[in-house]
């Protein structure tokens, strides 16, 4: 069969046709039953028993964005990986953290890297942030069947804009829908108290070392609510995925960095559980 | 009706590849050489953005000589097979030898239908390894052949001459500089043995750094990058720099 790619054989009339630089659009035409959208599904009943991830926070200051994500999955009442990553790179430019159904969310997030890496191979130039943050919303889009059947996925995309020399982040909704963010967003069960957390904490002007302080606490305050966000294990020295994007691309905290930061802010609810107070007025 | 001429199969062959090699003698030659951190592509291209160089996957590049056209068509191919197989299995089970293996098939086949003009291309396919006795380079000629190359390899019109130059001067664990300063040296020589100038701007260089963090090893050397590499090369007893991701913007940011 033409469409094997385990063939050693000449390459198929598909791979050397030309057209578009999608990778997408490609495996669409080539292999579709590879495309997370195009599986056909079975009736179900009820909703679907799968591991969740929760809640991932973004903030963006002068000279970039921070990215993260808290380390709990979680299926029904159980916890079910302690240490689960939800926020990744997708290109040098850029990282997407993801909330929702684990195993789909983490299957759409390689697809959308290798959407990026193939287009700029391609083309010998990157998508624009805003084609990037399109590209992302169509996938969510192709992800809309099983949505409605409880496999949702509901990532935050956030990237420094070469072109405006900006960071930015984008929000979605299940159906694809895009919504840029100012400042600060969230995704996932606890966002309702991480966005509240970083609502009172979040100035314009932060630098990036209190942008990373600010998401710690944001994730903190939503752990402290949310049985389906995890703290920091300090037991197990597992601490929360920290990423900074900024003009000089994607970069990962390591985890002494992150483990710094987070047993800073420990050490402050100590005295002070409920964290940092804004003034009344 | 009237009866083909009878053309012998050795004749109708020797006749296609002929014209392939003809074709491809047209284009610049180019380089592919093992330097102690990598590989490093160079060739003579006046086009910016037309490269003859480029990323197929992690650790796999493509240099290609001959028609544009139908070498970008084969690099898309590439592209195209290398970005299935990784999202199919794994990254780990994309490499050179086996994109070497499909173009190989893809000319082959090409080259021996009769329907079908011959490509007029020639390719390489290297792959940097984790240590250089790690490092494959694949020379693949118009009519689908492999030729498994170590140290240096030139394709294009003058490859035979450039080759042999390579041969006698390159050795193992040269620095980038050095490796930069030998290729320039080996494509400025004309065919009747003179000597011309290839300014910097009408060089395209490439290297798959195995050094660079990023799973991603192929960079393209621009700018102040490429300037200070050639001056550091010129200044011939002068300790030579290793690349730095910072000096030189990639050209697609």
């Amino acid at each position: 069969m033409e469409a094997n790619p385990r063939s050693t054989g000449r390459l198929p009339a598909a791979f050397l046709t030309p057209g578009s630089s999608s990778f997408m659009d490609f495996l669409g035409g080539h292999s579709p039953d590879l495309l997370p959208g195009k599986r056909v599904l079975p009736p179900v009943q009820g909703v679907i028993e799968a591991p969740h991830g929760t809640t991932i926070v973004a903030v963006s200051f002068p000279g970039g964005v921070v990215l993260a994500g808290d380390r709990r999955a979680t299926m029904g009442n159980m916890i079910a990986q302690r240490d689960i990553e939800k926020v990744f790179p997708a290109d040098e430019y850029s990282a997407v953290g993801i909330a929702g159904t684990a195993g789909l969310a983490v299957e759409m997030v390689k697809l959308f890297q290798l959407e990026l890496e193939h287009f700029e191979k391609v083309e010998g130039a990157q998508l624009s942030l805003e084609g990037k943050a399109n590209r992302l919303s169509t996938m969510i889009r192709g992800n809309l069947g099983m949505a409605m059947q409880g496999l949702a996925v509901v990532p935050i995309f956030a990237g420094w804009d070469v072109d405006r020399e900006k960071g930015r982040i984008f929000s979605y909704d299940v159906t694809g829908g895009r919504s840029e963010e100012q400042g600060y967003a969230a995704t996932g069960s606890g966002s309702i108290f991480a966005r509240g957390s970083m609502k009172k904490l979040y100035r314009e002007d932060l630098t990036e070392e209190q942008s990373l302080t600010l998401v710690i606490q944001a994730l903190y305050d939503a752990a402290d609510e949310d049985s389906a966000t995890g703290g920091p294990d300090v037991g197990r020295r597992i601490y929360p995925i920290v990423t900074v994007i900024t003009d000089e691309g994607f970069r990962k905290l390591t985890e002494a960095e992150s483990s710094e930061i987070a047993h800073a802010v420990l050490e402050r609810r100590r005295e002070q559980p409920d964290g940092p107070r804004a003034s009344l007025l | 009706m009237s009866t083909p001429f009878y053309v012998s199969p050795q004749q109708a062959m020797a006749d296609r590849a002929e014209y392939a090699r003809k074709g491809i003698a047209r284009g610049r030659s180019l380089v592919v050489m093992q330097y102690a951190d990598g590989i490093v592509f160079v060739g003579e291209n006046p086009s910016r953005a037309l490269h003859k160089f480029s990323e197929i996957y992690d650790r796999i590049g493509f240099a290609a000589a001959g028609k544009y056209n139908e070498y970008e068509n084969l690099r898309i191919g590439g592209v195209r097979y290398a970005d299935l197989r990784g999202y199919t299995y794994d990254r780990d089970d994309v490499t050179a030898r086996g994109l070497a293996n499909v173009y190989a098939q893809t000319l082959g086949t090409i080259f021996s239908s009769a329907g079908e003009k011959p490509y007029e291309v020639e390719l390489v396919v290297a792959e940097v390894g984790s240590s250089p006795e790690g490092d494959q380079i694949y020379r693949l000629p118009h009519d689908g052949s492999i030729v498994d190359e170590h140290g240096s390899v030139a394709v294009g019109g003058n490859a035979e001459q450039i080759s042999s130059f390579l041969d006698q001067r390159h050795r193992d664990g040269m620095s980038l500089a050095e490796a930069l300063k030998l290729a320039v040296q080996a494509l400025s020589r004309d065919t009747n043995g003179g000597e011309r100038e290839i300014p910097a701007e009408r060089l395209e260089v490439a290297v798959l750094d195995r050094t660079r963090p990023q799973q991603r090893k192929f960079k393209r050397i621009v700018g102040r990058q490429l300037s200070r590499l050639l001056g550091a090369a010129d200044a011939a007893s002068a300790p030579t720099e290793a690349p730095s991701d910072e000096e030189a913007p990639d050209d697609e940011k």
